[in-house]
């Protein structure tokens, strides 16, 4: 293995040395050059001339071949190691001119420092897991990542690595003799893969201006399981309470920032909810805790209301994953280790893990749209067009955003009144025909036979709503595991005692913010990126060990730019969350004082628009508006550094508004 | 090792290619010289051969380089295969079961009390928050700990780096170096040599994870006062332990703390208990309600004599383990020869080496003419092997006590004396040491500006005081304490704010309340907490640093330090005396009167210093040196760190985290004659 790989890297260091070819001395270049073309040659002049192939015997030649590829790689390795650090940004300054000062730097100049400790909550999938106990067949990993790194386990031993990643089906928590657990510090998530930096550039900023290891703190927690069942298996939530107080008492009562990403954002809700509710259920901070220890929120890219992302990954497990996952998925997700069934073991895998169902769209059809009506309805991705000649853009086509899954175009295209539909909630589902030919692979949608599976086509358009319903009839066990953790609804009555209960603390819509009137509640998040709404599926070709459903990535759109994309409506936001779902809560719901928001908590919108990166040697770009690559923004890390630095929102300039989440967020009818 | 061998073997690739002209012949030779070590040289020579008698015509085509190419082609396949083999071999080697899995299966042990481990000094890892410009690109890194190559790298500028400021003993500007917390801090100190890894591995087993055990990494450059003033090291290791007893059912902690680890958490116990701001205002009864047993490892309670040599003379090398990436630091020219020097400034800047000092004064540590440890047999094998043949303990001591008392004993009290023969003759005939008289002389002389940059506080000394230290003979532990404020002035001005060294007459003295006496267990009493168990677990049997033998150095430039130790003053055979060095009992790094005397004698039954009588216990591990080669350090050692992979202790440590009592793991364990030498050893209890 060792050995195929090495070799592999050494020829390609050999046509790189060749494009190079003005760094390495001359002289050997050339010679090199002769004798590869000897070697080329070696086997016509084997044919041709026996007398000069003599000498060199085939294993001769191997070694000569091989010596040469080592050298060079080897000079190459040398001169890269005696690079200066500085040199990647000499060639980038050559070429682009003058970089800008990271901001940390730039606001240290201006005098800021370090001021409030700062908390920062990572989202899902990024964060590190690693193993404390396994099974046989995980020998030698004890402590080493499973999650992030280098994931070189997934390629080594593909099976095992499903196996301890996954949950147990019943309960959500550990299988039996598994016991994997969240990587803890700030190298949980400040780099996912290497080189693959979340929350790395905003850590090095922040250290800047004065920050280090004892006022900042990664809330690392186990983002597979549900938010309660972090503080039930490890006392997750008491951890973090005990150490923001710590933070709080050991940096001179400054109260702190906390900077959740992601599934974070959700996570932190439901964290302020338990810590003042009474033990045992929550964490007996009492009424003002996060009033006296809570300086800001600021929620970067929040999926409040959910993503329909997870919609798609959870009925048929491909909408890759929430945050980065795309980042390693292409290979993974192609490659026939698992013979030809990734796709069903990744399904098998993540519908164990509950967290994902924290992020289902809530707030049903008012939030979402229903079959004919959607807050978005005229938005047109082309945004540039849309400024420049304003009156054209109503021409465009109407889509059904409200329609999240629609089974063929053309019921995603047709009026309401016209589409068919047949109640799949009582259909009899019929025998397991397939778990015999199936391998050991298995999902829940081997259990739902053929009848079942031609209900939810016959049903052709779910909304928000009835998504709730069809994921309750295609995954039973998960959705029962779900109703115990997470709730999706809109409450009537604020007051009722039932909202105690810790399954609706992370919906923003089933609780009331805490009372703390001094506290801030920013979301920051990208626009202008096209962003997964709504999807058009159909049913597979072959459905007898495969997932009976996917999406139709024939579809698209009739005129040029239009929504409909592979099979996939977009709208404006993040590649992610889509910008109703960041926006709407501060937009809205928590904007002055309703009876989500009872104290009048402060609310602010920053958007950032996106713009890629201009070329290759800017990375991933400074001014990214991407779900994750945006933690590389220069003008985020910079508000949030002004607040960490003691501003307040008003100091920040307000809001800043690029998409339409104000007129959106009116065209839902919600009472406040 | 790798890279160095890659990187000549590239070498041998190009210089040929630059002067191709020379012989053929010669590059054979390097090349052959160079890969001698490997297997497959041999056949390859022979081909080669081969080769060329069978076609002498194609010989001008093999030229130098075709040659090198071959080879090195040779070499690096040779290697990859053997790479291959290696990674097929089966992970599990036939070793030893691991006691955690053991205790587990035949015992049903089980997670119980959370664990605390308190790292000592070297070994926990330091990263960089903040630098110089020098140190571009290494943010986060780790500095101290991992593969260390910035040492290589960059000398000066690391050396720059891990300097604390000289005056306050904290950060330099600009500069900011913490702590790497986590685990991680100080499970590996180098890829490869475990700290705490196996200690981690084993309570896994038994079903600890990350919200049961805690490390309490500290800066352990600092003094442990000011951990908690620049990082407040302190507040979050209270925090912790609350935390995990709240968490874990209201369970007491075992606090397991190595080497220095063990003076720190003494601090903390002491902390945690004054009211604010000086201390953490837990109150009288916080270690009572918290911790349930203190488990100290390789304890330097009162100090180690090699921290004295390390200051006077920076060669004691480090009372850890630096000892493993030492020698090629001290012996390559790297920083133009003066490593020794720059050692020496910068390891003086660190507080916490204070706090290693003897403690006690000759009290414990012996006089002139007399030393609790005297009578020691050096040759610790032996008396090991007979002690295991007979079984019968004490009739072996005496036996060898009777023994040695035909020869002079050794005077280990003098812990520096300047020539063999001031270590051996009675007291009577050595000039007494007028050290008072040398400090005025410090301040009358001059500085010897001829030197340039001053590297070290001895550039400041003139020649003339030199001589007159190394007049006056031999020095025990109290008038050491002298010596070294006159060699090293600001070192010892800092630290003695932050560290006490002698004896309390009567501890209830208001001025006991200062936290630089809380780290010593002769200045302080034990928190009222009669349940808490205190542990005294070390190593015996292996020879360790007691006394010095000292002489002036030859070389009488400027910018070097002017004493080492006399290397040459050996003892006959069976001597304590080894190259200039004392040895008695210990683990290598600590003496056993260090380690055992407060649980032998000082914190025995209720004393002045154990006013709650908190029941102490102390299990010492005999030495035995690994079997085979694959065994690695092995799991029986009793050396100073290797102790923490030895499956004895590992198994003590997790019966009593899953609930034992000292009893129940069977009360003192001793081998060495700690009891004895605490009985000669006259402290008021």
């Amino acid at each position: 293995m060792a050995l195929l790989r090495r070799r592999n890297k050494a020829s390609g260091s050999g046509t790189k040395e060749e494009e190079e070819g003005a760094e390495i001395e001359v002289e050997e270049d050339d010679d090199k050059n002769k004798k590869e073309k000897k070697k080329l040659g070696k086997t016509e002049k084997a044919n041709s001339s026996k007398k000069a192939k003599e000498k060199w015997s085939c294993v001769d030649s191997c070694c000569w071949l091989i010596g040469c590829i080592c050298t060079i790689w080897w000079l190459l390795l040398f001169l890269y190691k005696a690079m200066p650090a500085s040199f990647p940004q000499f060639v980038t300054e050559a070429i682009t001119g003058p970089l800008p000062d990271p901001p940390g730097l730039k606001l240290r100049k201006e005098g800021l420092r370090a001021e409030h400790p700062v908390v920062f909550v990572p989202g899902i999938v990024t964060g590190g897991l690693e193993l404390w106990e396994g099974h046989q067949c995980a020998e030698g990993l004890f402590r080493k990542r499973l999650w992030g790194g280098t994931f070189g386990e997934v390629y080594k031993r593909p099976s095992c690595w499903v196996e301890h990643m996954s949950l147990d089906n019943e309960t959500g928590l550990d299988p039996p003799g598994v016991r994997v657990r969240p990587v803890s510090g700030l190298v949980a998530a400040d780099y996912f893969a290497p080189g693959y930096f979340v929350w790395a550039v905003l850590i090095a900023n922040l250290a800047r201006v004065g920050y280090e290891e004892k006022n900042m703190y990664m809330a690392a927690y186990d983002w597979r399981l549900s938010f309660q069942n972090t503080e039930v298996r490890d006392q997750t939530l008491s951890r973090i309470k005990s150490n923001i107080e710590l933070m709080v008492a050991t940096n001179g009562g400054k109260k702190a920032v906390i900077l959740p990403h992601s599934m974070g954002v959700l996570y932190f809700l439901h964290f302020m909810k338990w810590v003042e509710a009474p033990a045992p259920m929550g964490g007996g901070g009492g009424p003002d805790w996060c009033s006296k220890h809570i300086k800001a929120v600021i929620n970067i890219g929040g999926p409040f209301l959910g993503v329909p992302k997870a919609v798609a990954g959870l009925f048929s497990a491909e909408a890759k994953d929430i945050a980065v996952a795309r980042a390693i998925a292409p290979g993974f997700l192609d490659n026939d280790r698992f013979r030809l069934q990734t796709l069903q073991h990744v399904m098998r895998m993540t519908r164990t893990w509950d967290s994902t169902l924290s992020m289902i769209p809530k707030g049903g059809d008012t939030i979402w749209g229903g079959m004919d009506w959607s807050p978005e309805e005229g938005y047109s991705p082309s945004r540039e067009k849309q400024r420049n000649n304003d009156t054209q853009f109503s021409q465009s086509e109407i889509v059904n955003y409200g329609r999240i899954i629609s089974f063929g175009k053309d019921v995603a295209e047709a009026p309401s009144s016209e589409i068919e539909r047949v109640d799949f909630r009582g259909a009899i589902k019929g025998s397991n025909v397939a778990n015999t030919t199936c391998r050991d692979v298995w999902t829940e949608y081997h259990d739902m036979g053929l009848g079942g599976i031609r209900a939810v086509a016959d049903h052709k358009v779910y909304t928000a709503e009835s998504i709730i319903d069809l994921l309750y009839f295609v995954a039973p066990k998960m959705m029962a595991r779900s109703s115990a953790h997470f709730s999706y609804g809109i409450a009537d009555n604020l007051e009722d005692p039932k909202y105690s209960h810790y399954k609706y603390w992370s919906n923003p819509l089933e609780t009331k913010l805490p009372n703390a009137p001094d506290m801030e509640i920013f979301s920051l998040y990208g626009v202008g990126i096209p962003t997964e709404r709504a999807y058009i599926y159909e049913s597979s070709p072959s459905a007898e060990c495969y997932i009976p459903f996917q999406i139709n990535t024939s579809a698209n759109g009739d005129i040029e730019d239009s929504c409909l994309k592979d099979g996939v409506y977009t709208v404006d936001g993040d590649e992610t969350v889509p910008v109703l779902s960041a926006g709407f809560m501060c937009a809205k719901g928590w904007r002055g004082k309703t009876r989500f928001n009872p104290s009048g908590i402060k609310t602010y919108i920053r958007e950032y628009d996106h713009s890629p990166p201009s070329h290759l040697l800017e990375g991933r770009g400074t001014q990214s508006g991407a779900h994750v690559d945006i933690m590389g923004n220069f003008a985020l890390i910079e508000d949030i550094i002004r607040v960490a630095a003691g501003a307040k929102g008003e100091d920040l300039g307000g809001d800043k508004v690029y998409s339409d989440i104000f007129k959106w967020s009116d065209k839902i009818s919600l009472p406040l | 090792m790798a890279s160095s061998v890659l990187r000549f073997r590239k070498l041998c690739f190009i210089e040929p290619a630059v002067k191709s002209s020379s012989s053929c012949s010669s590059t054979e030779t390097t090349s052959d010289h160079n890969i001698g070590n490997f297997v497959v040289l041999e056949e390859k020579k022979s081909k080669k051969i081969k080769s060329k008698n069978i076609s002498s015509v194609g010989k001008r085509e093999w030229r130098c380089i075709d040659s090198c190419c071959w080879a090195i082609g040779c070499i690096c396949t040779a290697w990859w295969v053997l790479l291959f083999v290696c990674q097929c071999l089966p992970a599990t080697l036939p070793v030893r079961e691991a006691p955690g899995e053991r205790l587990r299966r035949d015992e049903g042990l089980a997670v119980l009390h959370p664990v605390v481990l308190v790292p000592g000094i070297v070994t926990g890892g330091l990263e960089l928050w903040e630098g110089k410009p020098c140190s571009d690109g290494l943010f986060r890194k780790r500095l101290w700990g991992g593969s260390f190559t910035e040492i290589f790298k960059r000398p000066l500028c690391w050396l720059e780096h891990l300097s604390l400021h000289n005056e306050t003993g904290l950060d330099p500007p600009d500069i900011r170096v913490r702590a790497v917390p986590g685990l991680v801090a100080a499970d590996y100190f180098a890829p490869g040599y475990f700290v705490w890894a196996v200690l981690i591995e084993n309570l896994a087993k038994i079903g600890y994870e990350g919200k049961n055990m805690y490390m309490a990494a500290y800066d352990w450059r600092l003094s442990f006062q000011n951990t908690e003033i620049r990082d407040q090291a302190l507040s979050r290791l209270k925090s912790k332990i609350e935390l995990m007893y709240v968490t874990n059912g209201y369970k007491k902690v075992v606090v397991v703390p190595h080497s220095m680890g063990v003076l720190y958490f003494l601090h903390f116990m002491k902390w945690v208990e004054s009211p604010p701001p000086m201390g953490g205002g837990g109150g009288p009864d916080w270690c009572a309600k918290h911790i349930k047993a203190v488990m100290n490892i390789g304890p330097a309670f009162l100090g180690v004599p090699k921290a004295v040599s390390n200051i006077f003379s920076a060669e004691g090398k480090d009372v850890a383990f630096v000892r493993a990436v030492a020698p090629g630091v001290l012996d390559s020219e790297l920083l133009g020869l003066q490593t020794l020097e720059h050692i020496m400034r910068v390891s003086r800047t660190w507080d916490s080496v204070i706090s290693l000092l003897p403690k006690g004064g000759d009290t414990i540590w012996g006089n002139l003419d007399w030393s609790p440890e005297e009578g020691n047999s050096c040759d610790l094998d032996k008396k090991a092997n007979a002690q295991l043949s007979t079984g019968d303990v004490n009739f072996n001591h005496s036996d060898g006590t009777r023994g040695f008392r035909v020869k002079e004993p050794v005077k280990y009290g003098r812990i520096i004396s300047f020539g063999k023969a001031a270590s051996q003759i009675p007291s009577s005939r050595l000039p007494s040491p007028d050290l008072k008289e040398l400090l005025r002389l410090r301040s009358s002389a001059g500085l010897s500006l001829s030197c340039g940059e001053v590297l070290t506080e001895y550039d400041e000394i003139s020649r003339e005081s030199i001589k007159r230290i190394a007049e006056n003979k031999a020095y025990t532990a109290q008038n050491a304490f002298d010596l070294l404020r006159f060699v090293a002035p600001k070192l010892m001005q800092r630290a003695e704010a932050h560290f006490s060294h002698g004896i309390a007459d009567n501890l209830d003295d208001p001025k006991y309340d200062h936290y630089k006496y809380w780290s010593n267990p002769l200045e302080t009493k034990l928190p009222h907490a009669p349940e808490m168990e205190i542990y005294c677990l070390y190593g015996v049997g292996i020879p360790t640093e007691r006394s010095y033998v000292y002489k002036q150095s030859p070389s009488d430039k400027c910018k070097s330090i002017p004493f080492r130790i006399d290397s040459s003053a050996d003892g006959e055979p069976d001597s304590c005396l080894k190259s200039g060095v004392y040895f008695v009992d210990g683990d290598e790094s600590v003496p056993v009167s260090s380690a055992g005397f407060m649980c032998a004698k000082g914190w025995k039954g209720r004393t002045r210093f154990n006013p709650a009588g908190i029941s102490t216990y102390i299990r010492e591990y005999r030495h035995k040196p690994p079997a085979s080669l694959l065994e690695g350090r092995g799991v029986e050692s009793g050396a100073h760190v290797d102790i923490m992979g030895n499956f004895a202790f590992i198994e003590d440590v997790m019966r009593v985290a899953a609930g034992a009592t000292g009893s129940d793991i069977g009360g003192d364990r001793i081998h060495s004659d700690i009891v004895k030498m605490s009985q000669r050893i006259n402290v008021q209890l």
